[in-house]
């Protein structure tokens, strides 16, 4: 695991609003890192610092090898980079916008051509190759920017929203085509769509005023919330309370809660101690006690929570 | 210098995109020749030369000129396309230099295209064709100066109305700096250095000299150093604004 992109201690103020507050991450070859983060957390900013757009407070970032600061030709060269939005010159055809983007990165002639084609043919761009990009619908927009920034094949990716605003065929679309590419290059996208982490992403990290707040794989991130691996149980409402008697003599269990679902039936929850797996010995001390289980499950968690609670400050980052 | 290359192609095929080209070419084309012959009185001066003809060009320059400017940095910051093009591996004055040449190229094609009055003036007479010559090179040269004041202004707003407008103020001063009107006002308290000092700063004191057919190669200095400057001011515009 070579660390392609390597981001240290950055720092960016307009002003007196710090934007970014101290941000350090590395993203290794094969790994695609999502930044999460409410709107104005700084995920934009820590893009454009490392794609050489923005000048640092302080701190530094640096790719393959290439200080931003020292080097930002030889690092904007190994990256291909979608800004947000992807914008791109609407008077253009793709065909032209394309062609300039390879002349940029110093494909020329049949090379290039190639280039273009190879890229296009990824993105499933080649219907809309000769329309002005003003014509084009949002998602093929979103299309010529990433055609963009894959067409010289970089080692490293940095995409500022990819699937913001697409449809789900769109979105479905964008997402396999970055876990094509994920196994031979550094991928950072960022997003507020939190199932777009479990879908593509290998690794999140959550930003949240400018500070980065927690860094893992979605499990390690669920693991952060209290009820992660609780386990629920539906039961007649008359052995409710047989249920809990059980459930608390389980020993990683720390708390129950119970409700009634209908006039008949209850759920019954265990709330496991630090992340214990609990499922086992929830359901052998259930049929131990001879309790009538209509359902037993165990609570994924949910991402959405984790992200809420990170972000309002609710439960304290381990990273 | 390959990069700028690849950057002034794009903006030429901008400027050809949109059919604002070809209204901007008709314009100048249309207003040279209309200056000359109707406020010029070129038929009455009875002298085969093109000196009325080039003697309207500073103040036709001050208003077309920043409308040529106008849109080079203050389009890209509004569209969102300046990050698109300054995180491509160019720098930021391979980029200026590359819309600067563009422009300059655009305005030279306008400028070739008001070759029937070279040609009328040689049908009816027989003009000095060197000093002609001359002039062509000194309205290039000017024409240069107004667009790197007018693209600087345009690094500096996302408006292209105020980048327009802030343009042709700019260089309505460079202008105006060589009238009476102008050095008068300094002549009351400035010592006669600085008053000097401005009236070189002038366009019009240049491109007179040009005009006349006097190649003195401080003018040409004036003009290529004038645009230098501009062009790295542009650099420092654009650098520190690039993200408001």
């Amino acid at each position: 695991m070579t660390a392609m992109v390597v981001v240290d201690r950055l720092v960016k103020t307009f002003g007196n609003f710090v934007a970014v507050d101290g941000i350090s991450l590395t993203v290794a070859k094969g790994e695609v890192l999502g930044f999460l983060g409410p709107n104005g957390a700084g995920k934009t900013t820590t893009m454009r610092m490392i794609a050489g757009f923005l000048t640092p407070t302080s701190g530094q970032a640096s790719v393959c090898g290439h200080e931003v600061a020292n080097d930002p030709i030889a690092v904007k060269r190994a990256m291909g980079y979608m800004p947000e939005g992807s914008p791109s010159y609407d008077d253009m055809t793709v065909r032209a916008f394309l062609t300039f983007i390879a002349a940029v990165r110093g494909f020329e002639g049949a090379d290039a051509q190639r280039h273009i084609d190879r890229a296009v043919e990824r993105v499933v761009l080649d219907e809309m190759i000769d329309r002005p990009i003003d014509v084009l619908s949002k998602g093929y927009k979103r299309r010529v920017g990433l055609a963009q920034a894959i067409l010289h094949d970089p080692p490293v990716l940095i995409l500022d929203e990819p699937t913001d605003g697409l449809d789900p065929n769109q979105k479905h679309h964008v997402r396999s085509l970055i876990k094509e590419m994920a196994s031979e290059k550094a991928i950072i996208i960022s997003t507020h769509i939190l199932e777009e982490v479990t879908a593509v992403c290998t690794r999140a990290v959550i930003i949240g005023n400018g500070k980065l707040l927690a860094d893992g794989t979605s499990d390690q991130l669920l693991a952060k919330l209290p009820d992660y691996h609780a386990v629920a149980v539906v039961v007649p409402v008359a052995q409710v309370d047989a249920a809990v008697a059980a459930m608390r003599g389980v020993p990683n269990v720390a708390y129950t809660q119970s409700e009634t679902i209908d006039a008949g039936t209850a759920r019954v929850r265990a709330i496991p101690k630090i992340n214990a797996p609990i499922l086992s010995d929830v359901a052998s001390a259930m049929r131990n006690a001879g309790i009538n289980v209509a359902e037993i499950f165990q609570d994924r968690g949910d991402l959405d929570d984790v992200f809420r609670l990170i972000t309002t400050g609710a439960v304290k980052s381990a990273a | 210098m390959r990069q700028a290359w690849i950057i002034t192609k794009r903006e030429l095929y901008a400027y050809f995109a949109t059919p604002m080209a070809f209204v901007f070419i008709a314009i100048f084309v249309a207003m040279t020749g209309a200056f000359t012959f109707y406020i010029g009185r070129f038929f009455d001066r009875n002298q085969a030369s093109l000196e009325t003809f080039f003697s309207f060009h500073p103040w036709l320059y001050l208003l077309l000129v920043p409308a040529v400017a106008m849109r080079l940095w203050a389009e890209e910051r509004k569209s969102g396309t300046i990050e698109q093009l300054l995180t491509l591996p160019i720098t930021t004055f391979e980029a200026v230099l590359g819309k600067f040449l563009a422009a300059w190229l655009f305005c030279g094609i306008a400028l070739l295209l008001t070759f029937p009055m070279w040609l009328t003036v040689n049908v009816l007479g027989a003009p000095d064709n060197a000093v002609v010559f001359v002039s062509y090179i000194g309205s290039f040269l000017m024409a240069g100066a107004f667009l790197a004041i007018g693209m600087c202004m345009s690094a500096l707003t996302r408006n292209q109305i105020i980048a327009f407008i802030a343009g042709s103020v700019v260089c309505f001063l460079f202008t105006m700096s060589g009238l009476d009107l102008v050095l008068n006002f300094f002549r009351l308290w400035a010592p006669d250095a600085v008053v000097t000092t401005i009236a070189s700063f002038s366009f019009l004191t240049r491109f007179e000299a040009l005009s006349r057919g006097i190649i003195d190669i401080r003018d040409l200095i004036y003009f290529l150093s004038l645009i230098s400057f501009w062009l790295f001011a542009t650099v420092i515009a654009v650098e520190t604004k690039k993200a408001a």
